[in-house]
């Protein structure tokens, strides 16, 4: 086997990949030279890149337990701070944030604190700790810490809702850009989605994964980067756009105020006007625009979700020791961070790109018949995601007239500012990875839950590794279709129900977690009343605010967790309180899931 | 007090202050968010609010994580309790 081989190679192997897509950016730059269509070039990049995934996902196929749940523990730590990443960043980082930012300002730059800081938890609070333990899934650890099949199956079934939550955002958002790239019909593009998704977990599981995850990273954060630096430079704002884009942010909010942001509204019949999804910018850049409760209760949440969501949880399984799961978390928020202090760059740019006069780009101040004729405009008003109407009469745009799509800000933004269409293309194959290597970890985290924990634990304890790794298969098979199934239908936008899968881990998970290893006193009834608890209160008030119920205390639908954890760590402190303590064995457990030094208290193949 | 009793207290104390460090970072500062405006202080020009939201708390979380690992291995080999190879 390659195998020993691979790992002491992974940094050549990785830097020969690179070195090629490179060589195929450049390729492709040639072939628009020559006439190659925009369509082709869409189809090429993201054909391309999905069957590198997949052929790495075939050479990762395994008959191996511990390949398949846990990689082998054997990721080094950079790989699998990049593995991480590409796990963690999903389609609505990708596409969606830089759009956010674009819209809401400061406001909306709460996720980029709270999805950063929550690794600080994950790093000081459990990754080291749950390592230790030895376990394959997090309600692994939860039903070995606790003891008993009450405690296992209640963490599965928050784990089950959290993560199925997500995916079917994720899966969503792979559909949609498979249509946009591929040029098919929404509802086969999905299918199409999931396919490539299940090409790269099915045959090598938690092993493929990860080395479809780290070649996913090295393709998103290029199509993220490359266009944020070519379109400083491009515009002259300045050649390291994170440290000098100051005078833009200036710039624009000199724009908004002389083009009357905020002061001039538009009509509610003018508004109806309006496709669905689209807006126009109503909240200042960069001006603190939100009260300080509503900034932090939503960084709270996310901070707490993020240490709760099962599929970030187990990438720090597969790491040799615990000091490489400790240093592992770092080298992951610092490959994420990359990518989200970019974001706010390339909202600043896209947005000025569109609104200064003294740029070729901008459109805000020119004739609508102008706009209207201008190519750009005439494709992505096509494929709904923008919009202009002459509201005023006055046959100039103005900025209230200006409509655009959340996803349009990173789409759209290269071929706004005049980079070559191969930037797009490239763009669209970043998306794609970005998507896809979410999904793969949530079906892996929800299938790898139901088919260790509620089969091979609580059915069939006596099931030969062959047989197990059989039912693992078919139910990633039955999760991912099952998730694409509601996908399809479309009921909510992407970024809502990512927000609601963070609130739901956090309501369910993030005390029996944090206090399995804090606290000696917790105990199997506390830790169920904690997690069945606190989900039911964390779903019950988001029901209640969705048909219309008053808010308490400012807690919204987007961060009903604090309703649900709250609940979660009463009840857990009570019940434990109220009922035995755990016994000795189980207090040496936690004694020695302290130490980084012995043997992991899960044996290696369990 | 025995010599696992010791590491984890120091382990602890480790834990309280990164979590301080954090709290500050995350959630302490973002209270202020219109004084942090206000500021004259503008890191490379940008409003220091939005400097913070965007890249300053976000860097310094990166490098949090990094001491706080430095500083855990430290009392881990201080007690003798970090990993062999082969363990």
């Amino acid at each position: 086997m390659i195998k020993g081989k691979f790992i002491d190679n992974l940094p050549k192997v990785y830097g020969i990949y690179t070195g090629g897509f490179l060589v195929f950016i450049i390729l492709m730059a040639i072939a628009e030279q020559a006439g190659m269509s925009a369509k082709l070039i869409g189809i090429c990049f993201v054909a391309f890149t999905v069957s590198i995934y997949a052929i790495i996902g075939y050479l990762s196929r395994t008959l191996q337990l511990d390949a398949y749940y846990v990689a082998g523990r054997q990721v080094p730590t950079v790989f699998n701070g990049m593995a991480t990443a590409a796990d963690w960043m999903s389609g609505a980082s990708f596409v969606a944030m830089a759009g956010g930012i674009y819209f809401k300002g400061y406001g909306y730059m709460a996720l980029l604190v709270g999805w950063t800081g929550g690794y600080v938890l994950v790093a000081s609070l459990l990754a080291p700790y749950l390592r230790k333990f030895g376990c394959y899934t997090v309600p692994d650890f939860i039903g070995t810490r606790y003891g008993g099949n009450l405690a296992r199956v209640s963490a599965v079934i928050v784990l089950t809702v959290a993560s199925f939550t997500y995916v079917t955002a994720q899966i969503n958002a792979t559909g949609t850009i498979a249509s946009v790239a591929l040029d098919i019909p929404f509802g086969i593009a999905v299918y199409v989605g999931l396919a490539s998704i299940l090409l790269c977990s099915m045959l090598g599981g938690m092993r493929a994964v990860t080395w479809t995850q780290v070649a996913q990273y090295i393709v998103l954060i290029i199509a993220y980067l490359l266009p944020v630096f070519w379109i400083s430079n491009k515009m002259g704002a300045g050649v390291f756009p994170h440290l000098m884009l100051a005078d833009e942010v200036a710039r624009i909010a000199e724009l908004e105020s002389q083009f009357g942001l905020g002061t001039v509204k538009n009509s509610a019949a003018d508004l109806a006007t309006v496709p669905k999804g689209l807006a126009g910018i109503t909240k200042a850049h960069s001006e603190v625009n939100t009260t300080p409760w509503k900034f932090i209760s939503l960084a709270v949440c996310m901070m707490a979700g993020t240490a709760s969501l099962p599929h970030v949880m187990m990438r720090y399984f597969t790491t040799p020791s615990v000091k490489t799961a400790r240093r592992s978390v770092g080298w992951s928020l610092f490959f994420i961070f990359l990518l989200y202090c970019s974001a706010p760059m390339l909202a600043t740019l896209s947005k000025l790109s569109l609104m200064d006069p003294n740029l070729p780009t901008g459109i805000i101040g020119k004739s609508i018949a102008d706009v209207q004729a201008i190519d750009w405009y005439q494709n992505w008003n096509q494929a709904n995601l923008m919009f202009i109407s002459d509201f005023n009469g006055n046959g100039t745009l103005e900025l209230n007239e200006f409509f655009m799509g959340g996803k349009a800000v990173v789409l759209a933004t290269p071929e706004i500012a005049g980079l070559p269409y191969v930037i797009s293309g490239l763009v669209a194959a970043g998306g794609m990875a970005a998507a896809m290597s979410t999904a793969d970890g949530l079906v892996l985290a929800i299938a790898n839950a139901l088919s260790h924990d509620l089969y091979y634990k609580i059915i069939d304890p006596k099931a030969e590794t062959a047989k197990r790794l059989i039912v693992a298969r078919v139910l990633l098979f039955i999760i991912g279709f099952a998730g694409a199934s509601i996908a399809a239908l479309e009921i909510q936008g992407i970024l809502g129900s990512v927000i609601w899968a963070f609130d739901f881990a956090m309501s369910g998970l993030f005390f029996p977690l944090v206090l399995g290893v804090w606290w000696k006193r917790a105990n199997a009834p506390g830790a169920v009343a904690g997690m069945l608890g606190g989900l039911a209160a964390g779903t019950a008030y988001l029901i209640h605010v969705r048909t219309g119920g008053a808010e308490w205390f400012g807690v919204t639908q987007l961060t009903f967790g604090i309703i649900g954890s709250a609940v979660s760590l009463v009840l857990m402190i009570v019940v434990s309180l109220m009922t035995k303590a755990p016994d000795t064995a189980t207090q040496k457990m936690v004694d020695e899931v302290r130490i980084p030094s012995g043997r992991t208290v899960l044996g290696k193949q369990h | 007090m025995s010599k696992q009793a010791q590491h984890w207290e120091k382990t602890r104390n480790l834990l309280w202050v990164t979590l301080a460090i954090w709290f500050v970072f995350s959630i302490g500062i973002f209270f202020f968010g219109a004084e942090m405006e206000a500021s004259s202080f503008r890191p490379f020009g940008y409003p220091l609010s939005y400097y913070m939201t965007c890249q300053g708390s976000l860097g310094i979380f990166v490098i949090l994580i990094f001491w706080f690992a430095n500083r855990q291995e430290k009392i881990d080999e201080e007690f003798g309790f970090t990993e062999r190879e082969g363990d």
